[in-house]
């Protein structure tokens, strides 16, 4: 996990290696401070040497100012290093990410792989600071300062000794007890915020069936039980400061009791004993300073390895050795196909397809919920690899093709359409970036959006607001298709992306379909029969498994299902409005 | 595509990071309030924990102290004794060895008891705020984004225990320190005290300086860090998109624009932020070397009487001296934080509740021996509305399902009218369907019955009774509703249908399911009706939690029903299914319908077209079609219905 993780220092290098160098320079400031300042005391003060005094406390000035000077460098490099290290840890997760397979996605969830690149890149940059800045600076201060203790007077620093092993272990039995508490404690957070998030979207359910004082009652069980493991947890945390109190203090009376004696009888002068009192606020802090650090490490290694698993990911989906860079025609061929979403092949979702499609063919699809429409079709453009079998379009295996040669000539209006926040004409040239106008203009022409689109007050210009929320739901999937013709593809999928337009418009679609991209194969999901008992051809789906397939007038005459969805809306003469 | 209604989630779900708005809040107000919790219940604790803070604080400062005596008057004087008698220097140590254990004591104690007083100050107000929120009326959560409810139950309270937990005894002991080390220090000399008050005056502008830009660019990084994470909330959540068409170069060429920014925001920032502290800490060292120095010199030169005694305790207190001061500067910082969001808090439990003056009640009723309904505590089927009367006489009504609009007007905002001159009549057992177009308004009136909210002019009677006259939980009781988003929540199958009816037995439950078709889905979960449901219902379809809600609605068994769009994600097969489920569940019901599938609408007794707020046609499937007006071109799909 380190591993792969250093590699996102690269060009901050020298900041990363910079940033604790200057730390060391720091801490050996301080800790010879303290030291200077026992023979000013001593061979100045004491013996009332004013040279002497003035000549030392020069260059105790300097060192202070030295110190500061190394302290700020430190820290300007450790921004430098941070920053520059989340920048290339989200470079690397959002490069990774746009390699995915759409198996890839769906592993990780749209929320998750937000999480990961937002709050996590942050916990992640904050730890690696505390890293490269305070993981070194505590240790170094400890060694120095107890090397520096032990030159001042060996024996005295034997107390140290003592009490460090008391603080250590204090610390570690402290972090013990309460880190399981402090785990409990988040997860109950997790459930009280569940319970809180499910009132505020469900506030209509709780008020329409009166449980309000139910709800209230399962808060405070929630709420209840974060008091329980936080007082848990703090109970045994609460005994980190007298702890630290007792290490020093015990150190102060050991060091008075010994320090004294030794002065006395002229093995040590006054002021070596005052710095043995800085040193031990030095290495007791110190000490602190690591449990600390090792606490908060913990918690962010969650999110380390959570960055980790994306940066690991490898996608699902790869060229072959030569890819095909050219498509021939729009003919598509399922040759005994399955398909399943795990790697457990036990749940197929496609099972045993077989189905040949000429090129230009119109081809609808229909079938309930669940009967796997959508996922057939998103064998053609290789948004996934079958389990068995082979999907061949224009003669050659899909997994021949060159991927994004592939999806230039398959173009797919998905179920889950978006459209993005920009103007109405950069949305459009997603599907060719060197279209014209008049190229935009004709495509939305076909697609029956360019009179919404000119209704508008900036026309084409017009702002499209985060996930498209400021047009209706019928205007978003015809610009969707606008979108997918502009590619000019060979082939056509609209994955029920014509559900929120009235039949009107939809025939209208299907006109311009027929009489100006008579060449392109077109495959239509459907819920409504009338999108549909015009094609060429349906296949009709049914729990994974084709149900029927044929022209439509066949379809009526022999197959059940379809007849069953025809009646249902085509019932009393009229269609259906949806 | 005219929503009325005003959005659920507000615009500024990327909002976070927002500044504490200081101008509308009074400190002091919130202060006494957060201090009433404390005082409220934790009087007596909180005086021992002040109690214990000053006895803390003094044994560290005693501990400085300490030198002073240790070396003018226990090594000093022994120095060169042939026979030294170490029995006072023990008898000392052993006196500050009680000061020492007084002082540990006195740390835990009041650190253990703050903890009783955060968590229980914490659990209380999360508690009041929850079943405050429980009482907020529907237009309360229209009007604010759900993230920033949340927000106030994690951040804010958050926010809110660090100050108590931390702050408020930190600033205390700071405070304490700071009084009685400046007295010491004035004590022992005030020359080098002159000296230290210079040195502050530096630190202090050093803090303001640097404190300022750091600022200045941290409200920058979080500006930058928002746009960051805008854009990959959007482009994440349109991956699919960009891999279909293949346009994963554009989308990392404008992600590295903007992750170049951050970098260069965040680096500024973090700069200065990381060189305040050792600036600090170091502008501490040269105090204490300039201490030691003019110290020194004082000495050496005779100018003032200081002994070595006094000068390593003037030292020993300046290092005790900076560390409280840069510590009150920094608590005041969270303090400003938590204030904001206790402000937050404390407004949202400030938010008016529902009104509620309603006074009929509905009970559970049987006929007497005589004939005449009489309110009686056991399920007996039949219910009836119980009107006490001015003349303290009561009156039962059974209840019988009739709900009357007379010249219904409302708007969400009293300046935007939502609905107009509606009046319309449902009698018992009859089913009502409303249609047109979103944004008409169909769902409004289904809220008004209800009472989510109330209406501008009007009124609404159910069963001849004006339902300002009927308790909102009684009212809401008589009412089932099966609502366009279907909300599930955290628990089993069998605790979210029972959620409709919280004493209905299992075979109930079981008849509910089957009822709405639901049973053979929830037998088909790896647990059947012990499947744990989490997120919402994740891992559910659309329609399966839809057909949960029906069966949930179901077990409530309620006089009148409405149905909000609860097909609308069921294909047209399996509604077929539903369909005759539903029947069943709509037999004998005062029924309110909203279907997008006008073939699900068509077998009502009364259809009202709705357009802007107004009915514009109604009556009879039959007669609509043979007036070829709006709902003939509706059903002939001429007209596009979203």
């Amino acid at each position: 996990m380190l591993k792969r993780l250093s590699q996102c220092i690269r060009e901050y290098r020298t900041d990363t290696l910079l940033s604790p160098l200057f730390v060391c320079l720091e801490v050996a400031m301080e800790v010879l401070i303290p030291y200077l300042m026992s023979r000013m005391i001593d061979r100045g003060i004491n013996v009332g040497d004013m040279d002497y005094i003035l000549r030392l406390g020069g260059i105790l000035v300097v060192c202070a100012l030295l110190s500061l000077l190394f302290g700020a460098f430190s820290g300007h490099f450790a921004a430098n290093a941070s920053a520059g290290f989340a920048r290339n840890v989200r470079h690397d997760m959002y490069y990774n990410i746009q390699d995915f397979a759409f198996e890839n996605i769906d592993r990780f969830s749209t929320a998750g792989l937000v999480t990961r690149l937002t709050t996590d890149v942050t916990n992640l940059q904050n730890a690696f600071q505390m890293v490269i800045r305070i993981l070194v600076r505590a240790p170094v201060m400890l060694i120095s300062a107890l090397f520096m203790a032990f030159r001042v007077n060996s024996r005295l620093a034997l107390t140290f000794l003592a009490a460090t092993p008391v603080l250590a272990l204090g610390m570690a039995a402290i972090i013990h007890w309460a880190f399981p508490n402090f785990q409990k404690m988040f997860d109950c957070y997790d459930r009280m915020n569940s319970v809180v998030q499910e009132n505020v979207t469900a506030m209509r359910v709780v008020k329409a069936y009166v449980r309000e004082s139910r709800e209230t009652e399962k808060f405070e069980h929630a709420s209840g039980e974060i008091y329980r493991y936080s007082k848990a947890a703090e109970c045994v945390v609460v005994f980190n400061s007298p702890l630290m109190q007792l290490c020093m203090y015990g150190c102060m009376l050991g060091l008075s009791w010994f320090g004294a004696k030794f002065i006395i009888a002229g093995d040590m002068l006054t002021g070596e004993l005052m710095t043995m009192f800085t040193y031990t606020m030095q290495i007791l802090m110190s000490l602190m300073m690591i449990s600390m650090i090792f606490v908060m490490l913990t918690m962010s290694r969650a999110s380390a390895e959570r960055i980790v698993e994306v940066l690991n990911e490898k996608s699902r989906l790869k060229n072959g050795a030569a890819p095909l860079k050219d498509v021939p025609d729009g003919s598509i061929c399922f040759d005994n196909v399955d398909f399943s979403y795990s790697d457990d092949a036990g749940q197929k979702c496609l099972d045993g397809i077989s189905l040949k499609i000429h090129s230009g063919e119109t081809v609808g699809i229909i079938g309930g919920t669940g009967s796997a429409k959508s996922t057939l079709v998103q064998l053609i453009p290789r948004l996934y690899d079958v389990t068995g079998g082979s999907v061949q379009v224009g003669g050659h295996d899909v997994r021949d093709y060159d991927i994004e040669s592939l999806r230039n000539e398959v173009a797919m209006v998905l179920q889950k359409n978006t459209l993005f926040s920009g103007t109405i004409k950069e949305n459009l040239r997603w599907g060719n970036p060197d279209a014209t106008d008049e190229e935009l203009v004709r495509a939305c022409k076909q697609a029956q959006a360019d009179d919404f689109i000119r209704a508008f007050p900036d026309g084409y210009d017009t702002l499209i607001d985060q996930g498209g929320t400021n047009v209706s739901g019928g205007q978003r999937q015809r610009l969707c298709i606008a979108r997918a013709l502009l590619k000019k593809p060979k082939i056509l999928i609209l994955d029920d992306s014509t559900s929120a337009v009235d039949t009107k418009t939809d025939a209208m679609i299907r006109r311009a379909f027929r009489e100006e991209i008579p060449a392109t194969t077109k495959l239509i999901i459907a819920q409504r029969i009338s999108s549909v008992e015009h094609a060429d051809k349906v296949i009709v789906m049914d729990d994974g498994r084709v149900n029927g397939f044929g022209t439509p007038a066949e379809l009526l005459e022999i197959n059940h299902i379809y007849q069953e969805v025809y009646h249902s809306q085509v019932k009393g003469g009229a269609p259906d409005g949806e | 595509m005219a929503n009325n209604r005003p959005a659920p989630h507000g615009p500024d779900r990327r909002g976070f990071g927002k500044k504490p708005d200081l101008k509308s809040m009074n400190p002091g107000k919130i202060l006494r309030r957060i201090m009433g919790y404390v005082s409220g219940i934790y009087r007596v604790q909180f005086v021992i924990v002040l109690i214990a803070i000053l006895f803390s604080s003094l044994a560290t400062v005693a501990s400085s102290l300490f030198l002073r005596p240790l070396i003018d008057d226990y090594i000093t004087p022994l120095i060169g004794q042939a026979s030294p008698d170490f029995g006072p220097l023990l008898r000392v140590l052993l006196m500050m060895c009680g000061v020492y254990a007084l002082g540990m004591l006195s740390t835990y104690l009041y650190n253990r008891l703050m903890i009783n007083i955060s968590q229980g100050v914490l659990k209380q107000v999360r508690d009041e705020m929850f079943a405050h929120m429980q009482k907020l009326p529907i237009k309360y959560f229209d009007t604010h984004a759900h993230g920033e409810i949340m927000s106030r139950f994690t951040n804010d309270t958050d926010t809110l225990r660090q100050m108590i937990s931390q702050s408020i005894p930190n600033m205390f002991s700071s405070a304490v320190t700071l009084v009685s080390v400046f007295v010491s220090m004035v004590i022992l000399s005030w020359q080098l005290t002159l000296l230290l008050i210079v040195m502050l005056v530096l630190m202090t502008k050093a803090t303001q300086f640097i404190g300022g830009r750091s600022g200045r660019y941290f409200v920058e990084q979080q500006e930058k860090l928002g746009k960051v994470n805008g854009y990959i909330e959007e482009m994440m959540n349109g991956q699919k998109v960009v891999k279909v068409f293949c346009h994963e170069a554009a989308a990392e060429e404008r992600f590295n624009e903007l992750n170049d920014e951050l970098c260069d925001a965040a680096t500024r920032a973090n700069r200065f932020a990381n060189i305040l502290m050792p600036i600090m800490a170091n502008l501490g060292n040269l105090q204490y070397v300039l201490t030691a120095i003019v110290g020194g010199a004082l000495a050496v030169s005779g100018l003032a009487p200081l002994s070595l005694g006094d000068i390593a305790s003037f030292l020993q207190l300046t290092k005790s001296f900076t560390m409280p001061f840069t510590q009150i500067s920094q608590q005041l910082n969270a303090v400003i934080m938590a204030m904001a969001g206790a402000n937050r808090i404390f407004q949202l439990m400030d938010e008016l509740p529902e009104e509620d003056n309603g006074y009929v009640t509905l009970v559970n009723a049987k006929y007497n021996e005589q004939g005449e309904l009489c309110e009686t505590p056991e399920r007996t089927g039949i219910w009836a509305w119980k009107h006490p009367h001015k003349d303290g006489t009561l009156t039962y009504a059974r209840v019988r399902g009739e709900v009357r609009f007379y010249d219904v007007d409302f708007g969400y905002t009293e300046d935007k009218i939502v609905l107009q001159n509606i009046t319309l009549y449902a009698k018992p057992g009859q089913k009502i369907a409303f249609v047109g177009s979103t944004g008409a308004g169909k769902t409004t009136i289904t809220n008004l019955i209800n009472r989510f909210y109330d209406l501008a002019d009007g009124k609404i009677r159910f069963d001849d009774i004006n339902i300002n006259k009927i308790r909102k939980p009684d009212l809401r009781r008589a009412l089932g509703i099966v609502l366009q988003d279907t909300h599930l929540f955290t628990g089993t199958v069998m605790e979210n249908i029972r959620y409709g009816k919280l004493d209905a037995a299992d075979e109930d439950v079981y008849a509910a399911a089957r009822l709405a078709n639901a049973d053979g889905f929830i037998r088909r979960l790896p647990q059947g009706y012990d499947t744990m449901l989490t997120s919402d219902g994740e891992g559910l379809s659309q329609g399966q939690r839809q057909l949960l809600a029906i069966a949930r609605a179901a077990v409530a068994d309620p006089p009148v029903l409405i149905l909000d769009e609860a097909t609308s994600s069921i294909d047209t097969r399996t509604e077929q299914i539903v369909q005759q489920g539903m029947d069943r569940l709509m037999e004998g019901r005062t029924v309110f319908v909203i279907a997008h599938r006008l073939s699900t609408v068509r077998n009502s007794n009364a259809i009202m077209v709705l357009e802007h707020g107004k009915i514009i046609e109604r009556g009879e499937h039959d007669d609509l079609i043979a007036e070829k007006g709006k709902y003939y071109q509706l059903y002939t799909g001429a007209l596009e219905l979203s």
